[in-house]
């Protein structure tokens, strides 16, 4: 077997584009003079003016919304009148109400906080280029990542100040609920969507006919998060496929020509809500949005964030993509106004879709130095980055080397060019000295937020105060798994294998893949161009030999192997440490509220014993994802009587799985079934 | 072809009586060999530049139009100096010889039915009027052609005919007014036996008129507009008026299910026939009466409507007539856009008015219409320099670059026709129509006759394209436009077209629950090194766009073989499993191998 995989196959690269720092014009300008600025965008060329209630009531009498109507009053009982009415209010509840005057406002707003907050703002104008062209042409759907709240409202900024037709935003339910706050996002363009729809049959027939009906009459760009949420931890989050069903079906039923999807990766040097992510991922919940806060979050302000990088992808055509993947002619024997449900092979293009855009979102993602530097500060011990340190230079050296081995892999990197590198890492650390300091030519792990105690801490809050610096500094490394996590699965099959044979490995690979699916975004049914990628890369860094049988670890290979397989190591642990919680002591039916502490309990004392070495394994968002892997490996059922969340617990399958990641017994007796959600 | 029967049979009766080789030497001077209709007429472009129609067969014959030049140069970015003659002569000697049956032919000899095989006779039989079919034929380009030519005279010689093909293993292909569009007459390639080309054309006659029952029993061979003009002799017609109707046949209407402009009030082909006689292989095929309608079983006639020639040959067919309409009127609506003329047009089939025919054209026709408007006119009243100061004074309301037009046939007796007009007017009033006069409608119908002959004039400038149909619901009527005008261009342009093609349509008929939809797709092929590829290849996506738009594979075209790769997703597989097993009981040898259809 051959590698067939190519540098030239990856899309959406940063590296080759100029970026521009768009604050750099507003900082010697007048901010109200930019947002009075005459704005004259473009629209798509097939959509007819359609004012906001022409929209909502092309919604509300939809041959779709009355149907699903009469259904519901059918079923309920309740009259046509009262479920209409009902709909009516759903409606409200969503819809946007983009008026320029506020996008005025915002854009007097965000220039304000936008310059406070960063030193630069980088957009790629090819990128702008390229949207500006592509919404004239089809309907199209902007689709960033989500990492930070500022995220919010960004790219609508942006098109404002280039005269590209601003989006209608999707945006959380929680948002609506904030005081005065809620009513200028919705007049900016927010809608606003709930988290849990269920089975509300009404609430989620106003919402797909709201978003259908914009994709269809080409009213707007139409922006959404495909992660569903703010990524917590910085790494991508598997996709959520409700709005992007949505989003596509007007493609599919023959009712536009075709979308275009957009992916756009937002990154940042850092992220102003840090601390309280890390916060939130050890159980400390989240505060509630409303405007007091976000006012007294303004202390922030004060903060400086570095630079922030925003990389409009390629625009891509769903009529391309979609080629061979769907029949069409399914949609021609039922009206199209009807609800029908999706079949197998609509869900699975669907959710290939959403996977690839949020692959692109991460190949488009730029990585900042911090980001390599965190792959490795992880590396060490904690106590010896808390009580010892790392020599500075070594450091240094270690980083570069590192820098190497990314671009090595394809990634764009932020790294400032003017300045020496010891500089530009310096003044990183400077950045991020809520985190990190250097003393005597030492980094430090900044441990303890609040300096004055009056008690000398419990070994347990100590554990705490560490774990809450190592999940900042792991957020940031997540922020450049995607370029190593490939080559870092196979060198983690080749480290649990001890196997050179290709096949074997393969297993494996595909194994971890399962095992780590919501843990890292892989494309459906891809396994064996990841596989191919994972060797291409090794071989091309020098790290091992190909052969048509095997893939053999060279002389000097040790040094990126160890790297790799020590990047993936907090997770195995962690994975580890669940599975050994799952399959010893807990009890055969627990709800998530239970599984959570216990486990985080069972964690510390690990860690205390010295037997656990990562932190990490305190994160909710991993305990989350080693039960939702486990569900997937049917080792974990759900029971579906319970509303409580309640799971029960094959402790025999789970106990094989964790052997099979310690490599006592290979992969072959694990029952792997099709993924349910394809 | 069959147009010299027409002749024939009209202007000299004494000319029957001639020897054949001299009727032949008639159909050659009358019709084209290498492009649409009759050799007198044609566009050209005059010395000033200026298009011209030759001939006087029409009303646009001996005119000049002087705007049809620009339109065509700024159109396709097509050029009066770059030409693309066709040859002018057929040249024999390129065609191959035939390859006879020799006792076939000695059998047919003592039967007295006539036939050939001259290469002239034998080349105008290989082709119907494809894109790819008259381009070879203008580069004088001949593929497999039949071998030999027969014409039977009445169903009896049909019947001896057929029998001596199965007795000898002949291949048969059956041939009406030779004006298909599904590439139904190509002789397949891989054919071996001896091709017979079945030309119907001199079972011409009607035998019989029922005034009781209002039927007409008439040979299958006759041509459309003969039978409508001795019809209209004793005061009747049959109101079945296909766009192909002054060289298209009525047997070739029945094997392919054809559909007539005027299907509102008189119906298409199946609702017209009360009877059929069809000679097969197995013998004949007819029922035993004349009954308007039937429960027994499933309809045979629909195994042979449909059925492309496949299983035999339509010798003999019972018609409805009806009375000539005592008054027939031509009107026009000029709506804002595309989206308005469609939600009138439903509107008219949901209240179910529709008039003898309603068309919708797009806006590039609307302009194309336009270009195609005569110097001098009595009869072309400037409909259009008066539309055209209507909307820029009274109606400026109307984009010229957005607006459609609506042209509509009303017939019946006067009353009622006025009583008619007036409901379908005050329903497009409704969606912003607004009528745009009697000429203008006139011009439409009459200009669907000439139109085959502009691509003859587009194809000596290096322009080509065809027109292609399909029905689909109403519900996506809109969609099916635009989408398969877009893809049609956006193909153009991956497939290397230099120029934007001209990717046009119109709705031609109404329906309960759907439309009929035509469109019209031409291009510039300079700079191609295979245009006629390119062309298929355009089609063929679009064709597959229409089919994902929920579009039917054909309203009234037919499969032919240029479809039929689609016919198992259309009709599913036991459906083609039915109509094979009919081909295989009816025609065991495959003697009716024009391989159309399965």
């Amino acid at each position: 077997m051959a590698s067939t995989y190519r540098d030239s196959d990856r899309t959406g690269r940063a590296s080759e584009e100029e970026f521009v720092d768009i604050l750099e014009e507003r900082r010697c300008s007048s901010d109200l003079g930019f947002a009075l600025r005459t704005f004259n965008p473009q629209p798509y060329q097939r959509a007819s003016p359609f004012s906001t209630a022409d929209l909502n009531k092309a919604v509300l009498e939809s041959q779709y919304l009355r149907y699903v109507a009469k259904e519901i009053a059918m079923e309920t009982g309740s009259s046509l009148e009262e479920v209409r009415e009902e709909a009516y209010g759903i409606l409200d509840e969503i819809s946007q109400n983009m008026q320029l005057g506020f996008i005025r406002l915002l854009g007097y707003t965000l220039t304000k906080v936008f310059k406070r907050l960063f030193t630069c703002i980088y957009v790629n104008m090819e990128g702008l280029n390229r949207l500006q062209q592509a919404i004239q042409e089809t309907p199209v759907i902007l689709m960033p990542n989500h990492r930070s709240y500022v995220d919010f409202l960004i790219i609508s900024y942006i098109l404002f100040t280039y005269d590209i037709p601003l989006p209608v935003v999707a945006a959380g339910i929680p948002l609506a609920g904030m005081k005065m706050v809620g009513e200028i996002l919705r007049r900016s363009g927010a809608f606003f969507v709930r988290r849990a729809i269920g089975s509300d049959k009404l609430y989620w027939a106003v919402l797909s006919e709201y978003v259908k009906t914009i994709v269809r009459k080409g009213y707007a760009p139409l922006e959404f998060y495909v992660e569903g949420l703010r990524s917590r931890t910085l790494k991508s989050l598997t996709p959520k496929l409700g709005m992007m069903q949505m989003v596509l079906e007007p493609y599919f039923k023959g009712e536009v020509f075709d979308i275009t999807l957009v992916p756009i990766s937002i990154s940042y040097d850092q992220v102003v809500e840090e601390s309280l992510l890390a916060h939130e991922l050890l159980g400390v919940p989240k505060p509630k949005e409303s405007t007091m806060g976000l006012l007294k979050a303004s202390k922030v302000l004060q903060k400086n964030c570095g630079t922030m990088h925003v990389n409009f992808g390629h625009p891509l055509s769903v009529r391309q993509l979609c080629q061979d993947k769907i029949n069409r002619c399914q949609y021609n024997l039922a009206p199209r106004d009807l609800p029908q449900t999706p079949n197998a092979e609509v869900k699975a293009c669907v959710s290939w879709l959403a996977h690839l855009m949020v692959r692109l979102q991460e190949q488009g993602s730029v990585v900042s130095p911090w980001s390599l530097m965190a792959c490795l500060l992880l590396q060490a011990p904690v106590a010896v980055l808390t009580e010892e340190g790392l020599p500075w230079q070594q450091f240094i050296e270690k980083t570069l080397w590192l820098r190497k081995l990314a671009l090595d892999f394809g990634a764009s990197l932020n790294w400032p060019g003017k300045a020496s590198d010891s500089d530009v890492m310096s003044s990183t650390v400077a950045l991020h000295c809520s985190v990190v300091h250097l003393k005597a030519g030492r980094v430090y792990l900044v441990q303890d937020e609040e300096p004055q105690r009056k008690h000398p801490i419990s070994p347990e809050q100590g554990v705490m105060s560490a774990a809450v610096a190592v999940l900042m500094l792991a957020s940031y490394r997540n922020q450049a798994l995607h370029i190593f996590v490939r080559p870092a699965l196979l060198a983690t099959a080749m480290h649990i294998t001890k196997s050179t044979q290709r096949d074997e490995l393969f297993t494996v690979f595909g194994f971890l893949q399962e095992l780590f699916s919501y843990e890292f975004i892989f494309i459906p049914d891809n396994m064996s161009q990841d596989f191919e990628e994972a060797c291409f890369l090794l071989k091309k860094c020098g790290a091992v030999h190909i052969t048509q049988n095997e893939v053999i670890p060279s002389d000097t290979g040790l040094e990126v192997l160890s790297f790799l397989q020590a990047l993936l190591q907090p997770f195995t642990d962690s994975y580890q440490v669940a599975f050994r919680y799952l399959s010893e002591d807990a009890v055969p039916v627990f709800t998530e509220k239970q599984f959570l502490p216990d486990l985080r309990d069972q964690a510390t004392k690990l860690i205390l014993s010295g037997e656990l070495h990562t932190h990490e394994a305190l994160s909710s968002d991993t305990q989350k994802n080693v039960l939702s892997a486990l569900q997937r490996l049917e080792a974990v059922t759900k029971l579906r009587a319970s509303n409580q969340n309640e799971y029960k617990v094959n402790k025999a399958a789970v106990r094989r799985i964790g052997d099979i990641l310690s490599g006592k017994i290979p992969p072959q007796n694990l029952q792997t079934t099709p993924d349910a959600r394809l | 072809m069959t147009k010299c029967v027409t002749l024939i049979s009209v202007l000299t009766l004494n000319l029957l009586a001639t020897p054949f080789w001299q009727i032949l030497i008639l159909i050659m001077e009358i019709m084209k060999w290498n492009g649409w209709g009759y050799s007198d007429s044609r566009f050209f472009f005059n010395k000033k530049g200026q298009a011209e129609f030759t001939g006087k067969r029409y009303k646009l014959s001996g005119l000049i139009i002087p705007a049809l030049k620009d339109w065509f140069e700024s159109t396709f970015g097509a050029s009066l100096q770059h030409k693309t003659p066709a040859t002018p002569i057929l040249n024999s000697s390129a065609v191959h010889p035939p390859t006879l049956n020799e006792t076939f032919v000695e059998e047919l000899k003592s039967t007295g039915i006539p036939f050939s095989h001259d290469a002239e006779d034998r080349v105008f039989r290989a082709h119907g009027h494809c894109l790819h079919e008259i381009f070879a034929l203008r580069e004088g380009k001949f593929g497999r052609v039949p071998d030999m030519v027969i014409w039977p005279n009445c169903h009896n010689d049909v019947v001896k005919v057929v029998e001596l093909a199965s007795k000898h293993n002949v291949c048969l292909i059956p041939y009406g007014g030779g004006t298909s569009v599904s590439s139904a007459l190509e002789c397949p390639p891989e054919e071996t036996r001896s091709i017979v080309s079945l030309d119907t054309s001199q079972m011409n006659h009607i035998l019989w008129i029922d005034e009781k029952n209002l039927t007409a029993h008439v040979e299958a061979g006759i041509v459309g507009q003969d039978l409508e003009r001795l019809l209209n002799e004793s005061g009747y017609c049959t109101g079945h008026e296909p766009d192909s109707m002054e060289f298209s046949s009525l047997g070739g209407w029945v094997a392919t299910r054809a559909s007539g402009m005027k299907k509102n009030i008189y119906g298409n082909i199946e609702d017209l026939v009360v009877h059929i006689k069809m000679v097969t292989p197995r013998g004949v095929i007819e029922k035993s009466c004349q009954g308007p309608r039937m429960s027994t079983g499933p309809d045979i006639h629909h195994f042979i409507m449909g059925s492309e020639g496949t299983l035999g040959v339509v010798t003999e067919v019972t018609m409805k007539i009806r009375p000539m309409p005592e008054y027939q009127k031509y009107g026009s609506v000029v709506f804002p856009n595309f989206e308005q003329g469609v939600a009138c047009l439903r509107e008219v089939a949901r209240q179910r008015c529709a008039p003898a025919s309603i068309r919708l054209m797009d806006n590039e026709q609307f302009k194309f219409g336009h270009a195609l408007k005569p110097q001098v006119s009595s009869i072309f009243t400037s409909f259009l320099d008066g539309l055209k100061k209507f909307y820029i004074t009274k109606f400026k309301g109307f984009d010229p670059n957005r607006l459609c037009v609506a042209t509509l046939l009303f017939e019946g007796d006067r009353e009622r026709v006025l009583q008619h007009e007036k409901q379908v007017y005050d329903i497009a009033a409704k969606f912003g129509g607004l009528a745009a006069g009697e000429d203008n409608g006139q011009r439409g119908y009459m200009l669907t006759f000439v139109i085959a002959y502009l691509r003859d004039l587009g194809m000596d400038y290096y322009v080509i394209g065809e027109s292609f149909e399909t029905s689909v619901p109403w519900d996506r009527v809109l969609d099916i436009c635009q989408n398969v005008k877009e893809r049609i261009v956006r193909e153009c342009k991956d497939k290397g077209v230099q120029f934007p093609p001209l990717s046009t349509c119109r709705v031609t008929q109404t329906y309960d629950a759907g439309a009929c939809v035509y469109f019209y797709f031409a291009f510039n092929y300079r700079g191609l090194s295979d245009p006629v590829h390119v062309y298929e290849q355009v089609e063929h996506a679009a064709r597959e766009e229409i089919l994902a738009n929920g579009g039917s594979l054909s309203h009234h075209h037919g499969v032919g073989k240029l479809r039929k790769e689609w016919m198992r997703e259309t009709v599913s597989s036991v459906g083609l499993g039915m109509l094979k097993s009919v081909k295989d009981f009816v025609d065991p040898n495959n003697i009716f191998g024009n391989r159309n259809l399965l």
